[in-house]
């Protein structure tokens, strides 16, 4: 039975389709992320989970219960909220335990319990201190220790890591990722960073315009996008146009190409003008022009770099070019 | 020529000023020990403390009090709760006319108390509504609720409204998040609000001039009292109680609203 299931969800705003005619199963267990530019649909979807929002079509159960009538209060899922959403008259010891002390728990327990809670987030002994106390990502800690507390069935995290900086977004990464294995809870993050989405989550959806585009595996959204946009916003691939793909190969269909696959020759099917170059350290990139296509190229140091303005070929390994034959609908 | 330090000119100008707004509240107060009763003679004769007993006999000067209090609390508590709900109304959510209701609220302070005091009264005999203390309760209302509301609506603006969220996803029905979350995080918007419509409503004339028919509030029976010679010095002791009255809540509201300018719930 799968811990989340949408069927045919719509929620809608007057004639703005938030989320529109969404099918999808996340299964128990799962780390799973909702990926997507704002306003594509995907924290739209994890407030329907929470309850927040009531779909305007459709049904979702969380393991197998219809929950479209339920209140947020009564549903087995809890939240991370992107601003943490801390009580600011509590202290952290009463925030991690609020949920408890709703739930009618007696005092010393709850305590005993936020105290191990906050252990589990390495914030033990910060008990007696205020929210305003805290550094960005302390409260996220807390946040993740007040809904985790709980022990709900799904966990809930907006966009989770979205206020904190580099450093401690990628430890953060990590240690989320640890938990989930730890406590085998079925997690659903919302996020616009594909690299938070493909490193974290076991699959991912790709939102756009309320719509879910792919659901996959990281290297099935990395490797294998079905439509230009996926290509297009995981990761950066370059996106070949239908008639270009057609004079090459002679399918009828838009195909998508991985920067790193891109290789300068003296001899290739697609004659290009560099347009660009920027050193990445690792590598440089290379930015094209190619009958009206921008394309970008990263190559690896050891090879010889073009100028700018150089009219150059390109070619590529026949298995690296990805044909989107479901782009063709979908279009652009 | 700039200096941080004022120039001794400015100082003198500051304390004239300061004198200026404050002798005569004094005044008032020394009033109360003289001995002479008929006019305000100065200096005093001598020193008494004989009007504190006079007044403390006096049943009219009890009935005013009484019917202030009465008032003063009743339309404290009506803005509190009025106030409140349109404040989490304006702030909460976005409906047609919301801007218009906004203003509207916080017009009865802006117009002259006449204005209120006269329309107020057309109003009630129109309606055919008797005088009573019901009828001052109302016209007190009308700018004690926009006390409350402009204090409840800066703190729900100020508070994280993923708060109430938050509580509701851990579990809470809407009346514990009332009473652990939403409560706790304006409870001194809501005092400093009802501490400030309460002094106003207590010392009030205008509109009350033209709300109570013949029954005298504090400030109304003070009026009159200066129209007659006898006893003078008993006008002087409800001065100083009302003073004492009205001010103790200004200052318990300033000292709640001190170092509150975080804004709560914001957690970045």
């Amino acid at each position: 039975m799968p811990a989340v299931s949408f069927d045919h969800v719509s929620r809608h705003f007057g004639a703005v389709k938030a989320v529109d005619d969404v099918i999808l199963d996340i299964a128990e267990g799962e780390f799973f992320a909702m990926l997507g530019p704002s306003g594509s649909g995907k924290t739209t979807c994890l407030r329907l989970i929470a309850g927040f929002e009531r779909p305007t079509g459709g049904d979702i159960r969380i393991f197998g219960e219809p929950v479209a009538d339920l209140p947020p209060y009564k549903r087995q899922v809890n939240t991370v909220f992107q601003d943490y959403a801390l009580f600011p008259h509590l202290n952290v010891r009463d925030n991690v335990a609020y949920g408890l002390m709703i739930a009618g728990r007696g005092k010393r327990e709850r305590h005993a319990e936020a105290e191990a809670a906050l252990e589990m987030v390495r914030l033990g002994g910060y008990g007696s201190r205020k929210p305003s106390e805290l550094s960005g990502g302390q409260r996220q800690r807390v946040a993740l220790a007040r809904a985790l507390v709980n022990k709900p069935r799904v966990l809930l995290l907006d966009e989770p890591l979205g206020a904190l900086d580099l450093k401690l977004r990628e430890q953060m990464q990590e240690e989320l990722k640890t938990l989930q294995r730890q406590l085998g809870i079925t997690f659903v993050f919302v996020t616009h960073d594909q690299g938070e989405a493909l490193s974290m989550a076991d699959r991912v959806a790709v939102f756009n315009e309320g719509k879910i585009i792919q659901v996959g595996s990281p290297e099935d959204i990395y490797f294998r996008p079905e439509v230009p946009f996926v290509a297009d916003f995981v990761g950066s691939s370059n996106v070949l146009p239908e008639a270009l793909v057609a004079r090459l190969t002679g399918e009828t269909c838009p195909a998508a190409i991985r920067p790193e696959r891109l290789r300068l020759a003296s001899e290739g099917p697609l004659k290009a003008r560099v347009t660009g170059l920027s050193f990445l350290g690792l590598s440089t990139r290379v930015s094209f022009e190619a009958e009206g296509t921008r394309l970008t190229a990263l190559l690896p140091q050891d090879v010889a770099r073009p100028r700018e303005g150089d009219e150059v070929a390109l070619s590529w390994a026949a298995e690296d070019l990805h044909l989107m034959r479901a782009g063709q609908r979908a279009g652009a | 020529m700039h200096s941080d330090r004022a120039s001794l000119k400015l100082k003198i100008a500051a304390a004239a000023g300061l004198l200026f707004l404050h002798l005569p509240i004094l005044l008032i107060f020394v009033y109360a020990f003289t001995t002479e009763e008929k006019s305000f003679q100065w200096p005093p004769p001598g020193y008494t403390l004989k009007w504190f007993a006079a007044t403390w006999d006096r049943p009219d000067v009890w009935e005013a009090m009484g019917l202030s209090l009465k008032v003063a609390a009743i339309s404290t508590l009506l803005a509190m709760i009025l106030g409140t709900l349109c404040a989490a109304a304006v702030s909460r959510t976005k409906f047609f006319g919301r801007e218009s209701i906004s203003l509207l609220v916080i017009l009865p302070i802006a117009l002259p108390g006449v204005v209120t005091g006269i329309a107020l009264r057309s109003a009630f005999s129109i309606a055919e509504v008797p005088f009573s203390t019901w009828t001052i309760v109302l016209g007190h209302a009308t700018f004690c609720v926009v006390i409350v509301y402009n204090n409840a609506v800066a703190r729900f603006r100020r508070t994280s409204g993923s708060l109430i969220e938050a509580s509701m996803d851990l579990g809470a029905n809407l009346f514990q998040t009332l009473r652990y979350v939403i409560l706790p995080n304006i409870a001194t918007a809501l005092v400093v609000g009802g501490m400030l419509a309460f002094a106003l409503s207590f010392d009030e004339v205008i509109v009350t001039t033209f709300t109570a028919g013949q029954q005298q509030t504090l400030p109304i029976w003070m009026l009159e009292e200066l129209v007659r010679p006898r006893e003078r010095p008993v006008t002087n002791v409800v001065a100083m109680v009302v003073v004492l009255v009205t001010l103790l809540p200004i200052l318990g509201a300033y000292y709640l609203t001190r170092g509150t300018e975080a804004v709560a719930g914001q957690g970045k």
